[in-house]
């Protein structure tokens, strides 16, 4: 289906040249200017998009139900990075990757961390699989009905209100690229969310360290504090010996 | 074949259910549902930032940022608490997590 001409003229008012792009003249939103935005570029991006669902579907389908925990990280990696190119696909290219770095870089290797340090008898841990099978399968089930329910009509209340069916803008409508838009509202309007959230990390750092933290009476390790602590009289005895006694 | 907002939100729907799910289905193994959990997190962003593309406001991707950030510190507070209760045990089954019933 061909986009219409409103939806096309307005695509294309929103895509202005970014004046200080690494590349003169490098369209905003990946799509070079010259070209309508017609039925070919939507056609790409349906099917890019497609792709990207049916993969992050599916592995999300086997994150919770691969056998082994190890292809579980792997595929929650693969489902990442499906949803970075989805990102992508709809202009948000600055969380595209800080989802690859932040998720696929730090979490899913942490997982992958605590799965092969751990030595747990997974076999064992799967025995109620299917016995929670049906109950899970049913409120799963109803939990999507609602969902989809609630999208339809979602999507018939957002079209009556005019906002278009095509990718509008993922800049707030703003000339600048994606990073810029987001880092101009980021550090200005949610400047104290944005410190909230650099709080929150920091108390997860330090919460993470001190529950992991141990201390074995078993193994010996340099004290400095004690080692500089150390006096004179504390360390060093003067003994007098008597003349062919002896000292212990 | 108009990619719209409510293709993105049904793909965020199908996302969010596979981990309420994936949390019934491994009522036993606690690092699969904190990975269910993370699925979850994940449609979640989806939705904020196609919500934010598609109504023009920067504001979703904004809270979608502090999402990404909620949820990465809460996967390594729960590892770190799943790695002491391992060390302390030698067992993460869900069932034996019991010692504060009394």
């Amino acid at each position: 289906m061909p986009a219409s001409p409103e939806s096309r003229n307005t695509g294309l008012s929103r895509r202005g040249k970014v004046p200080w792009s690494w590349l003169p003249g490098l369209p905003l939103r990946g799509i070079p200017e010259y070209l309508p935005l017609g039925s070919a570029t939507m056609i790409v991006q349906a099917i890019l998009f497609y792709i990207f669902a049916v993969v992050a579907v599916a592995s999300g389908v086997l994150v919770v139900s691969a056998r082994n925990p190890v292809h579980s990280v792997l595929f929650l990696i693969l489902a990442f990075f499906n949803a970075a190119g989805m990102f992508i696909l709809i202009g948000a290219e600055f969380l595209a990757m800080i989802l690859v770095i932040v998720y696929v870089g730090a979490v899913a290797v942490l997982f992958l961390f605590v799965v092969m340090m751990l030595d747990i008898d997974f076999v064992q841990l799967r025995s109620g699989f299917v016995r929670y099978l049906p109950i899970g399968a049913v409120v799963g089930l109803i939990l999507l009905a609602e969902l989809v329910f609630v999208v339809s009509i979602l999507g018939h209340a957002i079209a009556q209100q005019g906002v278009s069916g095509t990718v509008a803008s993922a800049t707030g409508g703003l000339p600048l690229t994606n990073t810029r838009a987001l880092g101009d509202i980021l550090y200005t309007r949610y400047l104290f969310g944005f410190q909230v959230a650099g709080l929150i990390l920091l108390v997860a750092m330090i919460g993470a360290i001190v529950l992991t933290l141990r201390h074995r009476a078993d193994v010996r390790r340099q004290s400095i504090s004690a080692q500089l602590g150390r006096r004179r009289t504390e360390t060093v005895e003067v003994v007098k010996v008597p003349l062919g006694a002896g000292s212990d | 074949m108009l990619i719209g907002l409510a293709h993105y939100l049904t793909v965020a729907a199908i996302l969010f259910t596979l981990g309420v799910f994936g949390i019934f289905l491994n009522r036993k193994n606690v690092i699969i549902m904190l990975m269910s959990i993370e699925l979850m997190l994940l449609a979640v962003s989806i939705n904020f930032v196609a919500f934010s593309v598609f109504l023009n406001n920067l504001i979703g991707q904004a809270f979608a940022m502090f999402v990404l950030t909620v949820a990465a510190a809460e996967a390594a507070i729960g590892l770190a608490i799943l790695v002491v209760y391992f060390r302390n045990r030698g067992t993460i089954r869900v069932e034996d997590i019991n010692m504060m019933k009394g």
